[in-house]
């Protein structure tokens, strides 16, 4: 083995760790630089603000609802009051009273 | 104190509760970043280059199975692209915001923009119309040395937090993410917007292997968008 593609093959290698990680933060840099300029310094019209600025709802949704959704009925209540307590509250007070119930809830139902 | 303080020290203060939920996290993607061999330098060299959670999870659970061939390196490389491809419909997002600030802290913000501090960056421009420079280091500096220094500790400690769901850690993302969610809900009834992305980031989840749920949920709320807003320029037409 060490004598074909050394290097490589072994997970201790630092070459090859090297090699990954910096794949690794070039395609993320890639994503991350993209977006921008795609959009750029354009002059964008009312059409292309209304589609960007559905994007923050759209994306956060998607990383929040899978997750409340496979989680337990812990997550389902302390997720219902979160929602109620943004809607009426500060962020920072449904973060807290989110975290708190999911807690108890986790404590309770376990 | 100076503008340019208040701003940096609003970040820093709207940050910290996702800084702390970060914690627990980072310390998993040391530990596991040490038994899967490598060293803590690399690590941090990891989290500082990469600076993504959700892809060097993938990445470190990936690497001790595929015994970093060229297919197995190739793979990692490619499941961070997949993971990562959000990115670009966030920075689509934020980009007329950016053009407003210097040049090297709008460089700097993109190459560490996350979903956290970008949800804050945007919300803070949909509420005042702008975001400054003070307020994306404010978030960003302390949230990037912070990831590097939680997931350099996991890689001398081991993961200390055995289940960072015993401490709710793992919910404080899914609360804030939720609250902003409901904060731009209130203000623009992007209800449809909503709906589809639930229904497809959900379905997406189960039916589709690798990380696309993200990406999928985010072009359809987009979709979404564009449809309603097609359907209200006929009605429109019509009268």
């Amino acid at each position: 083995m060490d004598t074909v593609l050394p290097t490589f093959l072994d997970p201790a290698s630092t070459v090859a760790a090297w090699i990954i990680i910096v794949g690794m933060a070039f395609v993320t840099a890639l994503t991350r630089f993209a977006g921008y300029w795609l959009v750029g310094k354009k002059e964008l019209n009312a059409d292309i603000k209304n589609l960007l600025s559905a994007v923050p709802p759209a994306v956060l949704t998607a990383i929040v609802a899978p997750a409340i959704v496979t989680g337990t009925i812990a997550e389902w209540v302390a997720a219902l009051v979160t929602i109620a307590l943004a809607w009426r509250f500060s962020t920072l007070t449904a973060i807290a009273g989110g975290v708190l119930s999911v807690v108890v809830l986790r404590a309770l139902l376990s | 104190m100076s503008n340019l303080q208040n701003t940096f020290l609003r970040g820093w203060i709207d940050i910290t509760p996702m800084a702390i939920g970060a914690a627990p996290f980072g310390l998993i993607v040391g530990a596991t970043a040490s038994q899967a061999g490598l060293e803590p330098w690399e690590i941090i060299f990891m989290s500082a280059a990469v600076f993504a959670g959700a892809a060097q999870f993938i990445a470190l659970d990936m690497w001790q199975s595929t015994m970093l061939s060229v297919f197995g390196a190739l793979s990692i490389i490619g499941s961070t692209l997949l993971v990562n491809l959000r990115h670009i419909l966030m920075g689509a997002a934020c980009a007329p915001y950016l053009n407003q600030v210097p040049l090297l802290p709008r460089l700097l913000f993109i190459y560490v923009m996350a979903d956290e501090n970008w949800a804050l960056a945007m919300k803070q421009a949909h509420s005042h119309g702008y975001t400054t420079a003070g307020y994306l280091m404010g978030m960003s500096i302390p949230f990037y040395v912070n990831w590097i220094f939680w997931s350099y500790m996991g890689s001398q400690i081991g993961n200390i937090i055995e289940d960072p769901r015993d401490y709710g850690l793992d919910f404080v993302f899914t609360a804030v993410f939720t609250g902003i969610v409901v904060g731009f809900w209130r203000a623009d009834r992007q209800t449809l917007v909503v709906v589809a992305s639930v229904v497809v980031s959900i379905s997406v989840y189960h039916l589709v292997d690798g990380a696309w749920y993200i990406f999928a949920g985010g072009v359809a709320g987009v979709v979404a968008a564009w449809l309603r807003s097609r359907i209200q320029n006929r009605r429109e037409n019509k009268t």
